[in-house]
């Protein structure tokens, strides 16, 4: 079970982030739990400015871009 | 381990990306010849005709302002994306204030910004304990002198009037800035804000993008953008080649002209409603400036288009308190009215 967190304060952006970590996850054939960050604080904690943000397992994979499904998918599959 | 195959057959990401130049190139040549023949010759308008005029710049304004949009939008954010404003603020923390105002307006020039980041981005300047007039600096220049506008100036308009309008967006954000500064503002922002000081559990931010990467995303962010203002580009245009065709030159020079000491104000009044909608507005301003409206009015309209969003002040509220937004709109305001009337002073 992969633990996925999309970082932003509810901007279409975002939505089309969890989109496609919803999309990759079911590429890449893989369990998640996918979380919306919606606090700024906790934003920022990361170390993150811009938004949206991608975490997955803890590790930051992006931010302030959206990557394509298939980053994601192989970022899920490693 | 799983390998995932995502990959399909396809043509050669930068085998495609030449072939997108070359082509970028040869419309950009053929682009007048070819709307002036299809205003003149197909549909058979009248050279010199006020229709014919209008039509032939309209067909011709279209494709070049899209052909501006595309190509140099992908490219700066090709640029820019070396420059994100997490970096920005690492170089920006520790500096004095002068130095600290004066880079955070530059950094407004190459750092993306997007409203819906503005209370991250707010939070995480505090939060590395850059002064408030630094990080208004940067909250000014950054929308304000943004690529948009800039490539549209410097593509429509030359070299000459882009500069100066950067050259002036950058005083302003800097002088407001210094201002905002030494007005001890500290006091209108949210106390949580300011509780929230250096988390340091910040987790790596080493993530590493290739240059095709970076060259996607730039298209990908292009293609998004130029679809979203589509058809206000449609309506500017179709507005200027209106005043262009129709619109006669005294009644531009009696309203927006240098002897009209109300045409600034009244042109940023306009100009506040439009945010967000520069692309369209561009060829408006073109037509009027055309027209004979001076530029010190036409580079605060468009500075008022870009700079000043209500649905930014909104954002902030959840940050910094109503005085507060309404001082920073004042300053940027001030800053804006001065630079119209400096430069219809001067007669450039």
């Amino acid at each position: 079970m992969k633990k996925i967190e999309v970082l932003g304060p509810g901007c279409p952006n975002c939505q089309r982030l969890e989109a496609v970590a919803r999309e990759a996850a079911r590429t890449a054939g893989v369990e998640a739990e996918i979380v919306h960050v919606t606090d700024p604080r906790e934003i920022v904690a990361h170390g993150i400015l811009s938004t949206p943000g991608l975490i997955i397992d803890g590790q930051i994979r992006s931010y302030g871009r959206i990557p394509s499904v298939g980053d994601v998918a192989s970022w899920l599959a490693e | 381990m799983t390998t995932v195959v995502v990959s399909r057959a396809r043509v050669p990401f930068w085998l495609a990306a030449g072939i997108a130049a070359v082509a970028w190139l040869a419309a950009w040549f053929v682009n007048l010849p070819l709307a002036n023949w299809a205003a003149y010759d197909l549909l058979r308008f009248e050279r010199g005709s006020h229709l014919g005029d209008a039509v032939a710049f309209f067909l011709y304004d279209v494709p070049k302002v899209l052909l501006l949009l595309l190509g140099i939008v992908t490219l700066v954010t090709f640029v820019r994306s070396w420059f994100p404003p997490e970096r920005v603020r690492a170089a920006l923390a520790g500096r004095g204030t002068l130095a600290g105002t004066v880079a955070a307006a530059g950094f407004g020039i190459i750092t993306p910004f997007c409203s819906c980041s503005a209370v991250p981005l707010f939070i995480g300047f505090v939060e590395a304990g850059i002064p408030m007039g630094v990080t208004f600096a940067f909250l000014i220049s950054s929308p304000m002198v943004n690529e948009v506008a800039l490539v549209l100036l410097w593509g429509l308009f030359g070299p000459g009037v882009a500069l100066l309008y950067m050259g002036a967006g950058l005083t302003v954000a800097i002088v407001g800035g210094l201002v905002l500064g030494h007005l001890g503002v500290e006091r209108w922002v949210e106390p949580w804000v300011l509780a929230v000081r250096a988390g340091g559990g910040a987790t790596s931010l080493d993530v590493r993008l290739s240059v095709e990467q970076r060259l996607r995303d730039g298209w990908a962010y292009t293609k998004d953008l130029v679809w979203k203002v589509l058809p206000y580009v449609l309506l500017g245009i179709g507005i200027g080649a209106f005043i262009h065709g129709f619109v006669p030159t005294e009644l531009v020079a009696s309203i927006g002209g240098r002897d009209n000491p109300l045409a600034v104000p009244l042109v940023v009044a306009i100009a506040i409603p439009l945010y967000s909608n520069a692309a369209g507005t561009i060829p408006i301003v073109e037509a009027l400036l055309g027209k004979g409206m001076p530029l010190g009015t036409t580079l605060a309209f468009m500075m008022a288009i870009v700079a000043i969003s209500l649905p930014e002040f909104v954002i902030l509220r959840r940050v910094i308190r109503v005085r507060l937004i309404a001082l920073f709109a004042a300053v940027v305001v001030a800053g804006i009215l001065a630079v119209g009337f400096l430069f219809n002073a001067l007669g450039i």
